[in-house]
C-alpha cells in the first residue's frame, strides 16, 4: 500500500469525477448541440450533496460541499462534511488539502494515463469526440431537457475500479453524477447550480 | 685521487637505492581520492567524513536501461534486478517490481500494531476506538476512501495508513510496466545499495563491473539497449581509472620531453644518464620516504614526482657548467644549498596539511629533493669525467645574453604587470576561491548530467540534511532514533522540516514494540470495547472480527527483528541508515527540507538545538553541502597561512645566507612579482582559485627562487662567459619545469591541471622576470 498507490487511485477517483461533469457531450450528431452548450460555461458554482453507498457500512454516508469551475481547465471540489479536505485540478497539477495534514501535489504528468484523459477531456471540449471514445463507450438517451449518459470504462486500469458512469443533466446543467464500482458499492451525488457565467 | 671515500660514497649511494627499492617493493598504492579527504579534527567533523566513508551516499549505484522500447527496459529491469540480488554483492537491488512491493505492503499491514506511531493505552480504550473508527468511517466518503475500504474490516482504526503517512512527502519514481521509469519514461531507473563501504574502491569497481555483465548476459536484449550508471561509487571508480591512467601517461610525457630536452642540449647520451641519475635517486627516496611515513603512496603523489624531474634535473644542469670548469665551485655549491634550502621551505608547509595527499606530497618532495642534491653533490663527482666536455653553446649563449641584455631595460615591466595584476587580484576580490567541492572532482559535465537526471528520475533520496549520532548497539541506537524522532515529528508539526526517514519507522527498538504490545488489551476486554466503541456508528461488530483477531496476534507475537524485513525495501532503510562499526552503531536519519529551493532550505541550528532535548551525546545536524565546504574552506586557509609562513622562512634563509637586504629583495621581487601575474592571469582567465592552485604557487615560489638565486649570485661575481653559461643552463631547466608541468597542466583531473598551469605559468614569469631585474652587466 504504496503511498503512490493511493495517490494514484485518489487521482483517478478524482479525474473521473472531474471528467463526469463537463462530460454530457457524447453522442455524435445529437450530443453536438448538449456538448456546444457546455461548452459555453465559462465558470460555474454549485453544491452538491453526496450519498455514498458501502456494503461493510449499515447506511449511506453523506458528504456535502461545493464546486467550482473555471473554463478551461481549473476545478475545485471543497468537501464541508463530514471531514473537511479540498481538492483543486489546474492545469495538470492535483492539490489535495486536509486541515492538520500536510497538503499533496501530485503532478498529472507523472501519470501519463491520467494525463491522456484530461487531455481527451480538453480534446473534447473542443468537439472531439473521437479521442473520449477510446476511452469509454458512450450512450446517451432521453432529451436535450432531460439527458442521461452512461460511460462504460474500456480500459482495464479503470475498469478495474469503476463499472460504469451515469451522468444526468437538464441543458448545460449537470444534476447527478453516480459511480458504479466493481464491488457493488455506489455513490450518489447531486449537484444544484448555484450560479454561472456563460 | 682519494679513491676509497669515492668508493664508500658509491657504495653508500647503491645501498640506499637497493634500501630504498625494498621499501618500494612492498608499497601499497592506492589511486582513490580519500587521501585527498581531509582528516578531521573535531567529532562533528568526524561524523561527516564518517558519512562518506560508511553512509549510505558511498553505497548507492544509480541504474539506467536505455534504448528499446519500454515494455523491453521493464523486463530487462526486472532480469537485471533478479540476478543482481543473487550475486550477494547487494544489501538490495530497487526497481519497483510488484514482489517487493507486495511484500512491502504484507509487512506494513501485517504489523501495523507494532509499528503505528499511535498505539498507546488510550488508543485502546472506549472513546479512543470510537473515534479512531469514526475518522475511518468519515474517510470512506472521502478522497482516500477507495483504500480506506479496502482495509476497513481488518484495520478499522487506520494505523496502516497512519503509519504509512510518515513516510509522506519522499517522491517515488514512477512505475511503467511494472518497472521504475524515468519521468519521461524513456529509460527504466535502478537502485542498488552495495554491501561493501563506499571507500572501498576495489569492491565498488567489482560491483560496477558485475553490473555491467549481468547486463550483457541478459537474454531478449534488443541491440540498442544499453545501461548506465552514476553515484558517487561510480564517480569514484571513474576518477581513480582516469588519474591511474593518467599519471602513467603524463609522467612517461614529462620525462620523454625532459630526456629529449636534455639531449638537445647536451647531444651526449652518457651525459643525459649521468644526469638523470639524482632525479631517478630522489624519486625512489622519495616513494619510499612517503611510504615509510604514511604506510601508502597516493598516485597523485607519483604524478607529482615531476616537480622533482623539473627541478632536480636543473641541479645536474648546474653541475656539468659547474665541472665544466665555468663555475666557482665554492659560490656554485653554496648557491644550490641556498636553493634547496628555500625550496624545502617552500614545501615544508605542506607536511603540516591536514590533507594527507599533500603532506604526502611535502615529505616527497623534501626528501627527493635533498637526495637529489646530494647525489649531484657526492656521486656525480664520483662517475662523471673529471675533464667534461660540454657542447659549446657559446651561440645560443650569445643570443641569449643579447636577449637577456635587452630584458634588463624593461625593468619596469614586471612591476608594471604585477601592478596590473594585483588590480585584477583586486577586482576579482571576495570572488577569488572556488567554493564549489566539484572544483576538484574529476568528474566531466556529461557524467554529471547523467547524475542529476538519474537522481531526478529515481526521486533519490535528497541526503544533504542529516541526523547522526551513534550509540554502542543497535538497541540503544534505535531508542535513540525514537527520542529524536519525537522531536523531529514535532519540527515537522511546526513545518521547520517537511519529514524524515527514520529505522525505527519499520524497526521500532525491542522497549518500543513491547510498550506497544502492552497497550492492547486482551481477547475479551477489546471484545468488550470495542462494542461499546460502536455505539452510535453504522458499523455492526461482527464486521469487524478480523479485526479482534488481528489484534490478539499482534499482543501474542515475538517482537519484530530486522530479518523479518527480508526482501522489502524496508530493509534497506534498515541497513543504509543503521550502519554497524567496528565498535558501534551509526544511526543516520536524512531529513527532507520543507522548501529545496529556498537559500536556506532548513534551519539545521533550530533542529540542532531542539535535539539537544533527547539527551544523546553528540547527536548532530549535518548539512552536508554546508559542512564539507566549510571544512574545505578552513583547510584552504590552512594552507594560505602556512604557505605564508613558508614564504617568511624564505626570506629569513636568503636574508641570513645573502647578508644584505638588497640582496634579499632582488630575489624576492621577481618571486613576488610572478606569483601576482599568475594569480591575475588565472583569474583574469575565469578561473577561481581551489586549494591545488594555492599548493602551486608554493612551488612557484621554490622552484623560482633558485632561479632568482642564480641571476643574483651570477651577477655578483660571474664573468661574462660564466654568465653566458649561466643563462642557457637556466633556460634549459626552465624549459624542462615549464614543459613537465604544462603537460600536468593538460590533464583532465583538476587537481593534476590547477597545479600544472599554475607551476608552468609561474617558473616562466620568474624566470623572466628574474631575468629582467638581474643586476647584468652592471654586476661585472
Amino acid at each position: 500500500m504504496k503511498h503512490s498507490d493511493l495517490i494514484r487511485t485518489t487521482a483517478i477517483a478524482w479525474l473521473i469525477f472531474v471528467i463526469a461533469v463537463p462530460f454530457a457531450y457524447a453522442k455524435d450528431a445529437q450530443l453536438m448541440q448538449l456538448m456546444q452548450l457546455l461548452a459555453q460555461n465559462k465558470s460555474a458554482k454549485a453544491t452538491f450533496v453526496e450519498r455514498t453507498y458501502i456494503g461493510i457500512v449499515d447506511r449511506p454516508l453523506v458528504s456535502t460541499g461545493d464546486l467550482s469551475f473555471v473554463a478551461p481547465d481549473s476545478l475545485e471540489k471543497r468537501v464541508l462534511t463530514p471531514k473537511p479536505e479540498l481538492l483543486i485540478l489546474r492545469g495538470d497539477t492535483l492539490t489535495i488539502e486536509r486541515p492538520g495534514k500536510r497538503r499533496i501535489r501530485v503532478s498529472l504528468e507523472e501519470y501519463p494515463e491520467i494525463s491522456a484523459f484530461i487531455e481527451s477531456i480538453r480534446g473534447t471540449l473542443a468537439g472531439d469526440l473521437s479521442a473520449l471514445k477510446t476511452f469509454y463507450a458512450l450512450q446517451l438517451t432521453g432529451s436535450i431537457k432531460n439527458w442521461r449518459l452512461v460511460l462504460t470504462p474500456k480500459q482495464q486500469r479503470l475498469s478495474r475500479i469503476f463499472r460504469r458512469i451515469r451522468i444526468s443533466g437538464s441543458r448545460a446543467d449537470v444534476k447527478t453524477i453516480e459511480l458504479d464500482q466493481r464491488d457493488g458499492d455506489h455513490s450518489v451525488m447531486v449537484i444544484t447550480q448555484v450560479s454561472h457565467n456563460r | 685521487m682519494k679513491l676509497r671515500p669515492q668508493r664508500l660514497v658509491l657504495g653508500l649511494w647503491l645501498g640506499l637505492l637497493l634500501a630504498c627499492g625494498l621499501v618500494i617493493a612492498k608499497t601499497r598504492f592506492v589511486s582513490d581520492l580519500s587521501a585527498f579527504m581531509p582528516k578531521a579534527p573535531s567529532a562533528r567533523q568526524r561524523l561527516l567524513v564518517d558519512q562518506f566513508q560508511y553512509g549510505i551516499i558511498g553505497r548507492l549505484i544509480m541504474i539506467g536501461i536505455e534504448g528499446g522500447d519500454a515494455a523491453g527496459r521493464a523486463k530487462l529491469s526486472q532480469e537485471l534486478a533478479n540476478r543482481l540480488r543473487k550475486t550477494r554483492m547487494f544489501m538490495g537491488v530497487q526497481n519497483g517490481d510488484s514482489a517487493t512491493e507486495q511484500r512491502d505492503r504484507a509487512y506494513f499491514f501485517d504489523n501495523r500494531y507494532l509499528l503505528s506511531p499511535d498505539i498507546t493505552p488510550a488508543h485502546f480504550t472506549v472513546q479512543g476506538l470510537h473515534s479512531a473508527i469514526k475518522n475511518s468511517i468519515d474517510a470512506l466518503s472521502g478522497d482516500t476512501g477507495l483504500i480506506v475500504k479496502q482495509l476497513f474490516t481488518r484495520d478499522p482504526t487506520g494505523e496502516t495508513l497512519r503509519l504509512l503517512d510518515q513516510f509522506g512527502g519522499s517522491s517515488q519514481p514512477r512505475s511503467l510496466h511494472g518497472a521504475w521509469a524515468s519521468r519521461d519514461g524513456k529509460r527504466a531507473v535502478l537502485l542498488a545499495y552495495t554491501h561493501a563501504s563506499g571507500t572501498d574502491i576495489e569492491a565498488q569497481a567489482r560491483a560496477i563491473e558485475a553490473i555491467r555483465k549481468t547486463f550483457k548476459r541478459l537474454p531478449d536484449r534488443q541491440a540498442n539497449s544499453r545501461v548506465v550508471m552514476s553515484g558517487t561509487s561510480v564517480f569514484a571508480v571513474k576518477s581513480r581509472n582516469t588519474i591511474q591512467g593518467q599519471v602513467t601517461r603524463l609522467a612517461s610525457a614529462s620525462l620523454l620531453l625532459v630526456v629529449f630536452l636534455l639531449l638537445l642540449v647536451y647531444r651526449s647520451p652518457s651525459l643525459l644518464a649521468f644526469g638523470l641519475l639524482p632525479v631517478l635517486s630522489g624519486a625512489l627516496v622519495g616513494i619510499a620516504s612517503v611510504s615509510l611515513s604514511f604506510g601508502q603512496v597516493h598516485g597523485l603523489t607519483l604524478g607529482f614526482g615531476t616537480t622533482l624531474i623539473g627541478e632536480a634535473v636543473d641541479y645536474s644542469i648546474y653541475f656539468y657548467l659547474q665541472r665544466a670548469g665555468q663555475l666557482n665551485p665554492g659560490h656554485f655549491w653554496r648557491t644550490i644549498w641556498l636553493g634547496v634550502a628555500t625550496s624545502t621551505a617552500g614545501f615544508a608547509p605542506l607536511l603540516f596539511s591536514g590533507f594527507p595527499g599533500l603532506a604526502q606530497l611535502g615529505v616527497y618532495s623534501i626528501s627527493g629533493l635533498i637526495a637529489a642534491a646530494l647525489v649531484t653533490r657526492y656521486v656525480l663527482p664520483a662517475l662523471v669525467p673529471q675533464q667534461l666536455k660540454l657542447r659549446d653553446l657559446s651561440r645560443p649563449g650569445f643570443a641569449l645574453d643579447r636577449l637577456f641584455d635587452f630584458a634588463t631595460r624593461l625593468r619596469w615591466l614586471p612591476l608594471l604587470l604585477a601592478l596590473a595584476a594585483a588590480g585584477v587580484v583586486f577586482a576579482h576580490a571576495g570572488k577569488i576561491w572556488n567554493r564549489n567541492l566539484s572544483a576538484l572532482s574529476p568528474i566531466s559535465k556529461t557524467d554529471q548530467r547523467l547524475d542529476q537526471q538519474l537522481r531526478g528520475d529515481l526521486g533519490a533520496p535528497d541526503l544533504r540534511f542529516m541526523v547522526a549520532f551513534s550509540a554502542p548497539n543497535k538497541e540503544l541506537a534505535l531508542e535513540g532514533a525514537e527520542k529524536a524522532g519525537q522531536v523531529l515529528r514535532g519540527l515537522m508539526y511546526k513545518q521547520v522540516i517537511a519529514g524524515f526517514s527514520s529505522p525505527a519507522f519499520v524497526l521500532p527498538s525491542r522497549t518500543l514494540q513491547r510498550d506497544r504490545q502492552a497497550a492492547i488489551p486482551d481477547a475479551q476486554q477489546a471484545r468488550q470495547r470495542l462494542r461499546q466503541a460502536l455505539v452510535g456508528l453504522p458499523v455492526r461488530i461482527d464486521r469487524l472480527q478480523g479485526f479482534l483477531s488481528d489484534l490478539q496476534a499482534a499482543r501474542m507475537r515475538k517482537p519484530l527483528r530486522r530479518t523479518d524485513l527480508d526482501g522489502t525495501s524496508a530493509a534497506l532503510l534498515v541497513d543504509s541508515l543503521l550502519i554497524h562499526r567496528a565498535s558501534d552503531y551509526l544511526m543516520l536519519i536524512p531529513l527532507r527540507p520543507s522548501d529545496k529551493s529556498a537559500k536556506v532550505p532548513l534551519d539545521i541550528n533550530r533542529v540542532q538545538a531542539a535535539l539537544q532535548a533527547t539527551r544523546l551525546k553528540h547527536i548532530v545536524v549535518i548539512d552536508l553541502l554546508e559542512d564539507s565546504t566549510s571544512l574545505f574552506r578552513n583547510y584552504r586557509n590552512e594552507v594560505l597561512l602556512l604557505s605564508e609562513l613558508g614564504c617568511l622562512v624564505i626570506i629569513a634563509l636568503l636574508l641570513a645566507a645573502l647578508k644584505s637586504a638588497s640582496r634579499t629583495l632582488r630575489v624576492v621581487t621577481p618571486l613576488v612579482c610572478s606569483v601576482t601575474c599568475v594569480t591575475g592571469v588565472l583569474l583574469q582567465g575565469g578561473t577561481r582559485l581551489t586549494i591545488m592552485h594555492l599548493v602551486g604557487l608554493l612551488l612557484v615560489v621554490a622552484i623560482g627562487s633558485n632561479y632568482a638565486l642564480f641571476f643574483e649570485s651570477c651577477g655578483q661575481t660571474a664573468t661574462a662567459a660564466e654568465r653566458r653559461r649561466m643563462q642557457v643552463s637556466l633556460v634549459v631547466a626552465n624549459l624542462t619545469t615549464v614543459g613537465s608541468f604544462g603537460i600536468l597542466g593538460l590533464s583532465s583531473i583538476p587537481v593534476l591541471s590547477a597545479v600544472g598551469i599554475t607551476v608552468s605559468l609561474g617558473a616562466l614569469f620568474s624566470l623572466l622576470f628574474a631575468a629582467i631585474l638581474s643586476p647584468g652587466k652592471t654586476g661585472l
